[in-house]
């Protein structure tokens, strides 16, 4: 487990008895930000923002500085704009919701779908899932073990078949039994692949036949200790499917999924859920304020 | 945000171009120039203020003694730390044991079964070898399932117990069986780990020491942040494993994460993996590493323009 001792606290020392936020504190706020992937441009970003204030207000406290540098570091990240999935809820008049995941490889879409799955049924709605990632080996069998394990039903065809066709298929399939979310898993991708973004596009096209505005969320899954290219990532994936919300996995090591930072504010696309693990219940709504706290703390 | 080292250098150097020796000044911005570069390919921060602290004392230290411009003179500093860093020479495995055991451990998602689909390919057909894949990852979803696909496709048995719960037991039946029927090789695909999960460290470690394999392999993500430096540590204070496998390198990240590891352990990166079919294993270039990187081929260029 992660022992934390507050970044601040170690700012607090470095400022206190002075009046202004020197250059020493500045370099070790650069260094946390930089240290949890959050990107030199981003962190020079917030840095200057932070000494325009320090300039304006004059003398500066570790509380106000704590308070500055939260409000400059949360005013990146974009609120989603449907407040009412909090509590896994979906839209209204969209029925069935259809959720698109994409995302480069093994970042944990399939997981992500399968701890969905578990959530949105937990919430008492109900659910399918389309396994259309038919490339990788046995994904669908590790989709058919999800919805064995979260009890929601699962279409799909054979290994190597059309992705397309199995999207198709889902959602015509979930609109006959009258669900209420449908969760399509996807192949993973790398984002500088032509030939594999166009099929992505095509996946997400098919589905508007049967729903005209279908997919309504497409993810993109973000692996939480990935370092730069996450910004690329969101930048190609959205160019492809117009990407709607992000979660970010494997928060559960020690890395901080900073990188989040830049894509949030660059794309304007909100972080909707984190992972923390490989089972089922590891899956939290994204909570800025502990997200924004966790950049900030240090790993023994 | 993914602009080039040379292009960040380029306006660094405009600064140093017509003066006649590096001084503290001129040094100062270039180096910076140099270690943000480094960063936003992923380099951890220490490691990068370590390199570029030495690029700078070895800069300044040499003054105006040749003929080059200052800028050159950078470059060329750049260019043989990094060189030195990144080693030159190719590691081969070790695979004269009969049987090898190589056990094969990472992150979750890393390409871990992937590659021990690829390493079982190559060592058969280029090594010609009979490699067994053994499944001990317990845990995830169809991951015996996945193994036996890519053993089905390049023709490799797989050993696996479906209903065993114990990968160390696992791992050592599939070596028994591995002797009694003739293979040379044996692979051993484990579970995905988090460095931090003290109960899956101890199981890999366990295995390790039950099976005593020739070869560990560490295999890491390319596109790998900050947190590169936290997890090979980790892994080789528990492993001290023989090599690093670095997958996922047909994408187009810089892949910083390579010099993260090899300056935290000292480990030589003995595989890339660079794509999903089992043909696209590579054996590891230092030189082309180092490229990538830092753009080399354009620093090159750069001298030229200098
Ligand atoms: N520790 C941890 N592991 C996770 C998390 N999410 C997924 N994983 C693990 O990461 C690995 C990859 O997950 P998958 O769900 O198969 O990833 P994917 O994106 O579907 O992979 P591909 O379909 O092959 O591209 C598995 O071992 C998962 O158990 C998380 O939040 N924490
Ligand atoms: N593009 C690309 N994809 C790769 C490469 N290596 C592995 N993958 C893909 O990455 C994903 C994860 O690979 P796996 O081999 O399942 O990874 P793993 O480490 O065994 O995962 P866990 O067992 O869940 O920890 C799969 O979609 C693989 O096809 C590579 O070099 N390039
Ligand atoms: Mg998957
Ligand atoms: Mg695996």
């Amino acid at each position: 487990q992660k022992t934390k001792e507050s970044f601040l606290s170690k700012i607090g020392r470095a400022i206190a008895g002075k009046s202004t936020v020197d250059a020493e504190v500045l370099d070790n706020l650069e260094e946390a930000l930089v240290a949890a992937d959050v990107g030199v441009d981003t962190t020079v970003r917030i840095i200057g923002k932070i000494e325009e204030r320090v300039a304006k207000d004059k003398y500066l406290n570790t509380s106000e500085l704590n308070r500055i540098l939260q409000e400059e570091v949360a005013n990146l990240l974009v609120d989603a704009p449907d407040g009412g999935f909090k509590d896994f809820d979906v839209p209204e008049g969209k029925k069935p919701y259809v959720i698109m995941v994409v995302g480069v490889n093994g970042v944990g879409k399939t997981t992500t779908i399968g701890k969905l799955a578990y959530n949105f049924k937990k919430a008492g709605k109900s659910v399918m899932l389309g396994a259309a990632d038919t490339f990788r080996a046995a994904a669908v069998d590790q989709l058919t073990i999800w919805s064995e394990r979260t009890g929601v039903p699962i279409v799909k065809q054979q290994m190597g078949s059309d992705p397309a066709a199995v999207a198709f298929d889902t959602v015509q399939s979930g609109v006959a039994r009258n669900v209420d979310v449908i969760i399509i898993d996807t192949a993973g991708r790398l984002h500088n692949k032509l030939h594999l973004m166009d099929e992505l596009s095509k996946i997400k096209r098919v589905m508007n036949k049967v729903i005209p505005d279908a997919p309504h969320e497409v993810l993109l899954v973000l692996d939480g200790s990935t370092g730069q290219n996450a910004l690329e990532q969101a930048r190609q994936f959205t160019a492809a499917t117009e990407v709607t919300s992000l979660a970010i996995t494997k928060l559960d090591g020690t890395a901080k999924g900073g990188v989040v930072l830049a894509i949030a504010n660059q794309f304007k696309i909100p972080v909707k859920y984190i992972g923390i693990g490989e089972k089922m219940e590891d899956l939290q709504v994204f909570d800025k304020v502990e997200f924004v706290d966790s950049l900030f703390s240090l790993n023994s | 945000m993914f602009e080039s080292l040379s292009e960040r250098l380029e306006s660094a150097f405009k600064q140093l171009k017509g003066e006649g020796r590096i001084s503290e000044i001129n040094v100062a911005t270039t180096v910076k120039e140099i270690r943000r570069a480094l960063v936003d390919a992923d380099v951890n921060y220490k490691i990068a203020k370590e390199f570029t602290d030495k690029v700078k004392d070895k800069a300044l230290g040499e003054k105006v003694i040749t003929a080059i411009s200052p800028s050159q003179l950078m470059v060329k500093i750049v260019k043989d730390e990094l060189a030195e860093l990144m080693g030159n020479t190719e590691v081969e495995l070790d695979i004269k044991a009969n049987p090898t055991v190589i056990l094969i451990a990472g992150l979750q998602g890393s390409g871990k079964t992937t590659f021990s689909g690829k390493l079982a390919n190559f060592l058969k057909t280029q090594k010609n070898k009979k490699p067994l894949l053994v499944a001990a990852d317990i845990y995830r979803p169809a991951a015996i399932d996945q193994l036996k696909v890519l053993g089905g496709q390049i023709g490799v048995e797989v050993y696996s117990e479906p209903e065993n719960k114990n990968a160390v037991q696992i791992a050592e039946n599939a070596i028994k069986q591995a002797k009694a029927q003739g293979y040379n090789i044996v692979i051993i695909d484990t579970a995905g780990r988090l460095a931090v999960d003290e109960v899956m460290m101890t199981e890999v470690a366990n295995v390790k020491a039950a099976v005593q394999p020739q070869e560990i392999l560490f295999v890491v993500d390319s596109m790998t942040g900050q947190d590169a430096v936290n997890t090979a540590k980790a892994f080789n204070d528990r492993l001290d494993f023989t090599g690093v496998v670095l997958t996922k390198l047909d994408g187009d990240t810089r892949g910083g994460a390579a010099l993260t590891i090899k300056y935290t352990v000292n480990k030589p990166i003995k595989f890339v993996s660079m794509g999903e079919k089992l043909d696209t294993l590579d054996v590891f270039y230092p030189e082309r590493m180092a490229q990538r990187i830092l753009g080399m081929g354009d620093i090159t260029t750069l001298v030229e323009r200098a």
